[in-house]
């Protein structure tokens, strides 16, 4: 980007903020500045009223002017422990220690917590205590939306020509947002269906079709019913505000609202790996079926025998 | 999971696209272009085939068949996979083939005059294996004779819904679910597979795919555009993929994989790779074919959260093994 160009993006800056536009116009028209002086003003100015007007101005933009918010993102909060605030506590694998523990975190929900429906607390409460097995996190099951996006891993955001395209580290899980093909959900599934467009500078994202699912390791849920409207809003270069909102009549009173700042994996080696964690998973969901505790369990001893 | 055409209508349509793989194209097409000047490769596309990997010996060097061997083939094809659901056979234990789109015939396919994938050895069949590589495929047999059977993790990968082989690279057309979407930005490009959904991002910056990389499943690709052809270089493989009709015999660092992407029509992107592992073969070889534009969406396959077969396979050994214990006695 040239200098000059830098000072219309300054300029056009300046232009949202609150500050006396009239002056600073004033004191570029003024004859006996140059256009360096001129510059140095404008950088000055920026410098002081940069932190104060960082929202959509200084933030990358594609070519036709859309927000770019492709790379690789991140969250870094308690949420995917629980959406809800929450103490430190014993984790559910005491064997592993401290190491196990639940840290601490505030709320990422408005008012604080679910709106739950009575009858819907209950399965909460049910997914806590099996929380150890069959959280879908725990089996590796593509871990839906909204909390695929905060989960303890990145995920990076691919802008096309046409659509959108999110994929995650954990389980390798993928979404096609699309952006001008809007269609209902065709069939129900694990990332659910995802119709997107742009209000002004925030990617507005409406999905639904999703399979019921967990929205954290505490045993909070939706079911199929659930429509999700998330929003990303470029904070700066570095910082996405994402705000969800979440209704589910089957489940709750009312709809809800999550919101966190994404953040962007900036160093220079940040890419997405293999976590193809089935392989991970198969302990919880299928040891039981292992030669060796099978037999254990039925009180037959086999030590010595072999398998044919 | 889509339908382009069925089996029908490739019997049809297959004589006028067919040129070997080159496949005419229109004189008034012109390449799609991506805003920032690209080819565009973005889209649904299928390599789903009934050319084999590997040439029948029968056929020597005979690279293509006539069109009246096409037709052949696929009519008895056809027959082929209408027998898998035949009442009465053991063949019929399985899927509704054609409830769930898994008869090939009844799916889009990519017609391709081809008498094997594979394009150089010019036999058409894989170069022959190293004896390194020979002693692992005996030792795994072995070892799979005696412990297939013993938990989820001594099942193989694609029932475990890790990874189907033909996943590659290089890419190869599976019994079902050939389908993908591609997806490009001026950076990367992205390429989803149905299969275990899994996808490679492959950034295009040309650079040597073994850098800022771990081993990975489907390797690290690095990728360039050479004028309108998508070159991708991948290596540093997991370890833990099995080399072409080899298992046990796994692909890591040693492997090193060229494919090239070219898009040739409105409906057509050709397809070549170039696979070296000298600890796995003795030479280099290479293949072609075409992938075939359909109409997406692809859907979401996901094979993991509905896994009843690990579950079933498992009970039912440890079911067998009690009932045997039972008849001696024990």
């Amino acid at each position: 980007m040239t200098g000059i160009s830098i000072i219309f993006v300054k300029i056009k800056g300046l232009r949202i903020i609150d500050i006396s536009e009239s002056a600073v116009y004033s004191l570029m028209s003024y004859r006996g500045y140059t256009m360096l002086n001129k510059t140095l003003i404008l950088c000055c100015l920026v410098f002081v009223a940069g932190p104060l007007q960082a929202q959509s101005t200084d933030i990358p933009r594609l070519a036709e002017g859309l927000p770019n918010i492709s790379g690789i993102w991140q969250s870094l909060n308690n949420a995917n422990w629980n959406l809800e605030a929450q103490v430190s506590q014993q984790g559910p694998l005491e064997s592993l220690g401290a190491i196990g523990a639940v840290p601490p975190g505030q709320s990422v929900i408005r008012g604080g917590q679910i709106p739950y429906k009575a009858s819907a607390l209950d399965q909460r409460s049910q997914n806590y205590a099996a929380r150890r097995t069959e959280d879908p996190e725990a089996k590796c099951f593509m871990p839906g939306i909204p909390r695929a996006n905060y989960m303890p891993q990145p995920f990076q955001i691919f802008q096309t020509d046409t659509d959108i395209m999110m994929v995650y580290q954990f389980a390798g899980a993928v979404r096609t947002v699309y952006m001008d093909n809007h269609i209902n959900a065709p069939l129900d599934g694990w990332m659910g269906w995802s119709n997107g467009h742009w209000e002004e500078d925030t990617l507005v994202i409406e999905v639904s079709g999703l399979n019921p699912n967990w929205l954290d390791r505490a045993g909070n849920f939706y079911t199929s019913a659930a429509k999700i409207t998330e929003r990303y809003t470029l904070l700066t270069p570095y910082h996405l505000n994402y705000e969800v909102t979440v209704e589910d009549p089957d489940v709750y009173e009312e709809p809800w609202t999550i919101s966190m700042p994404l953040y962007r994996r900036v160093e220079e080696s940040a890419r997405l790996f293999d976590f193809k964690c089935v392989e991970f998973a198969e302990e919880i969901m299928y040891s039981h079926l292992t030669r060796e505790n099978y037999f254990r369990d039925l009180g037959i001893d086999i030590s010595g025998d072999s398998d044919e | 999971m889509n339908r382009i055409h069925t089996f029908g209508s490739a019997f049809l349509t297959g004589a006028c696209l067919l040129s070997g793989n080159v496949l005419a194209q229109s004189e008034s097409w012109e390449m799609p272009r991506t805003s920032w000047g690209d080819p565009v490769i973005q889209g649904y596309w299928t390599n789903s085939s009934l050319v084999p990997l590997q040439r029948p010996t029968a056929l020597g060097t005979k690279e293509f068949y006539s069109l009246e061997e096409y037709r052949e083939n696929l009519r008895r094809a056809f027959e082929g996979e209408t027998d898998e659901t035949q009442a009465g056979t053991a063949a019929d234990v399985h899927y509704q083939f054609d409830d769930y789109l898994m008869n090939r015939t009844a799916d889009s396919i990519a017609p391709n005059l081809r008498t094997s994938i594979i394009s150089n050895p010019s036999n058409g069949r894989l170069p022959e294996a190293t004896g390194e590589a020979l002693e692992k495929l005996e030792a795994y047999s072995v070892w799979r004779e005696e412990h297939q059977w013993d938990s989820a993790n001594t099942r193989g990968l694609s029932e475990r819904c890790l990874i189907w082989g033909q996943e590659g690279p290089p890419i190869l057309p599976l019994g079902y679910n050939s389908t993908y979407q591609f997806m490009q930005t001026e950076d990367y490009v992205i390429l989803q597979l149905e299969m275990i959904h899994d996808v490679r991002i492959i950034p295009l910056d040309g650079g040597n795919p073994a850098k800022n990389s771990l081993p990975q499943w489907l390797g690290n690709s690095r990728g360039h555009w050479e004028g309108d052809t998508l070159v991708v270089e991948t290596t540093r493989f997991s370890g833990r993929t099995d080399a072409n009709g080899m298992r046990g015999v796994s692909l890591d660092s040693n492997n090193h994989v060229i494919e090239r992407f070219t898009r040739v029509s409105e409906d057509t992107i050709d397809y070549e790779f170039t696979i070296n592992d000298p600890t796995v073969w003795k030479q280099s070889w290479s293949g072609v074919y075409p992938f075939k534009a359909i109409d997406g969406p692809m859907f979401e396959y996901a094979c993991h959260e509905g896994n009843y077969g690990i579950e079933n396979i498992l009970s039912g050994k440890r079911r067998e093994e009690l009932d045997r214990m039972e008849a001696a006695g024990q």
